[in-house]
């Protein structure tokens, strides 16, 4: 089933002076995980608060879950949970009376509503936390706290904004085993985030964003093999060796072999890189050559990024 | 995790049920938070309580409404004001908690929900009209241990009790409104030098006949002071009222004027709180 859940076309949204969306396009088919990525300011806040029904917008159209966003505000907000890039908990209530207000407010009856608290406590190791006032947590506690509640009725539709900024990594491991849990019992998540590992292991597709337009939608391998070939990279153990290692990794490159001073380092994009490394290992030790290390560098969705990033940047000063 | 069912479609009949379950839900958190922080239910009530002393004990020797000499009856006649005052500074208390709430994103959240949207608000209101008549039952039990009666029938007095809520509520609305206005909470706490005047310019602490003419049309009209006479014609406690229209008909101005206030901010709350999103 590839269903659209999500689908944004053409938005725009001014802040006074401020474009904040420029006709950007998003879509995410039904239960899959969408990532929105950006630097600081690129919209993406903008972008989640107007899919949850919190911003109106100028232009465009978006629908969520097969309702207009504008026109069925009411029908979305039945579908949706949301986490906001801010921390949204009651904090004079303690973490069980918030899940519990939750889901009260989500029209659970009082015993299911008792029910989900207890159980989301524990899913996000809050269980021994829970019937402390939700001020005296730390933020990564509240953060937790806050994703629990929007996940009280496994939404049709999940909306993270920068869901584990703040968190330790068992904090994030939490956070990514519960989306991806969600995902699988089929709903559709989209979120935000700065940290490209977790969009590469979460996410099915990566759209990315800047100056409120689309830089970018592809799935994280998409948006690395972007970044071209995998590359061979040596270091020499002594710098004197270098140019007979440039040399071996010449002979085995698909494209240009650069020889960086400074790290004593020769490297090359390749194609048939394990071929590529064990040649190169064989030439090595067949010269008596001694390295610091041989080895394959694949691009990481880093790279990509600031790849992307970068270029618009340049385009943005022409 | 087990997947709930998207909520069921409802009915009119339905939605009704639903709204009033959510005010319940809303109104039980505010219950909650007096329950949680009984110090910041007695710190707002701390700021009243030191008004009547400074004026009882410290003006009031100085001061004569009742044109019988200095000091005398003041006790009487302050404590009625004192009510009526507590009252209007309440708004900002409503005011300031709806800006925290918008504040710290708990609005926001309330938004995306499928809950009547309607709840914030009015649910805002009805925990803050039973905070204020615990705050009043209070303030009656501080008047009493310091010497202030009402000479009024149980009905008088109780139709007093009722007259100052009157005025908490329809000014409710008007902290609902700021609060969703203003940009933090900083600027809601700033909204006491505003509020301070409104309360003082009126026959709370002293008779508008004792200020200077314009000063006192203002505080003749002032809704506060319609509330504060007509409370103590109920409580049969001195009255110093002047010949202005509001102070000569205090029980209808008392009426009439909250309903005012409600027809022009309620409907400026509600709109405010729709245009959240722009
Ligand atoms: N309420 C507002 N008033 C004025 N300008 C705003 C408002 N909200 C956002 N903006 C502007 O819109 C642009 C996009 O903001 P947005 O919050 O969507 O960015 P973001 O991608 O979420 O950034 P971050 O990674 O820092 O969270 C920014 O230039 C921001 O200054
Ligand atoms: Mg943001």
């Amino acid at each position: 089933m590839t269903t659209t859940t999500v689908e944004a076309v053409n938005l725009g949204k001014r802040f006074k002076d401020t474009a904040a969306l420029d006709g950007f396009d998003l879509s995410a088919r039904s239960g899959t995980v969408l990532g929105l990525l950006g630097p600081n300011g690129a919209g993406k806040t903008t972008t989640v608060r107007i899919l949850t029904t919190l911003l109106r917008f100028d232009t465009g159209s978006a629908t969520v879950a097969g309702f207009d966003v504008a026109r069925d505000a009411r029908q979305v907000r039945r579908r949706i949970g949301l986490t906001g890039q801010q921390t949204a908990v009651d904090e004079v209530l303690t973490a069980r009376q918030n899940l519990v207000l939750f889901g009260r407010l989500f029209r659970l009856t009082k015993a299911r509503a008792r029910e989900r608290a207890d159980r989301l406590l524990d899913q996000f190791g809050l269980q021994d936390a829970a019937d402390r006032q939700a001020k005296g947590f730390s933020g990564g506690m509240k953060r937790r706290l806050d994703l629990a509640a929007s996940m009280i009725l496994a939404p049709q539709v999940l909306f993270l904004d920068e869901p584990t900024t703040g968190l330790d990594p068992a904090g994030r491991r939490e956070v990514w085993d519960a989306v991806s849990g969600l995902a699988a019992d089929g709903t559709t998540v989209v979120l935000t985030t700065h940290y490209l590992d977790e969009a590469d292991r979460l996410c099915d597709r990566i759209a990315v964003i800047d100056h409120g337009r689309n830089l970018v939608d592809d799935t994280p391998s998409g948006l690395k093999r972007r970044m071209g070939a995998d590359r061979l990279e040596i270091v020499a153990a002594d710098p004197a060796d270098l140019p007979a290692l440039h040399a071996i990794v010449a002979a085995v490159a698909d494209g240009e072999t650069v020889t960086d001073e400074a790290a004593s380092s020769v490297s090359a994009p390749v194609k048939e890189s394990v071929a590529a490394l064990t040649a190169a290992a064989t030439s090595v030790r067949d010269q008596d050559l001694t390295v610091a290390d041989i080895g394959l560098r694949r691009p990481t969705l880093d790279e990509a990024f600031l790849e992307l990033i970068g270029t618009d940047t340049k385009e943005e000063r022409r | 995790m087990t997947a709930l069912a998207p909520l069921p479609d409802e009915t009119f009949a339905g939605r009704v049920k639903w709204t009033l379950h959510d005010y319940r839900t809303i109104v039980g958190q505010e219950f909650t938070h007096l329950w949680r922080q009984p110090v910041n239910f007695l710190w707002q009530l701390g700021f009243p309580i030191v008004m009547v002393l400074l004026f009882v004990y410290v003006f009031g020797s100085a001061m004569d409404v009742t044109g019988q000499g200095a000091g005398v009856d003041y006790v009487a006649y302050a404590m009625p004001g004192l009510f009526a005052m507590t009252m209007a500074f309440g708004f900002m208390n409503t005011a300031w908690a709806v800006a925290e709430a918008k504040e710290k994103g708990f609005v926001d959240r309330v938004r995306s929900m499928p809950m009547a949207s309607s709840a914030v608000v009015v649910g805002r209101n009805i925990a803050d009209t039973l905070h204020a008549a615990i705050d009043l039952l209070v303030l009656f039990l501080i008047a009493l241990a310091i010497g202030w009666r009402s000479e009024g029938t149980f009905w008088e007095t109780l139709g007093a009790f009722v007259l100052l809520l009157w005025l908490r509520f329809a000014l409710i609305w008007v902290g609902v409104w700021i609060g969703l206005l203003v940009k933090n909470v900083e600027q809601a706490g700033s909204l006491f030098a505003l509020a301070f005047p409104f309360g003082m310019v009126s026959s709370v602490f002293t008779p508008p006949e004792l200020m200077p003419g314009w000063l006192g049309a203002i505080a003749a009209w002032n809704p506060v002071s319609a509330t504060a006479t007509a409370i103590r014609e109920l409580f049969g406690n001195p009255v110093a009222a002047g010949n202005s229209w509001p102070e000569q008909h205090a029980l209808m101005a008392a009426l009439i004027w909250p309903v005012v206030i409600t027809a022009i901010f309620l409907p400026l709350a509600v709109r405010r709180f729709r245009n959240l999103g722009r």
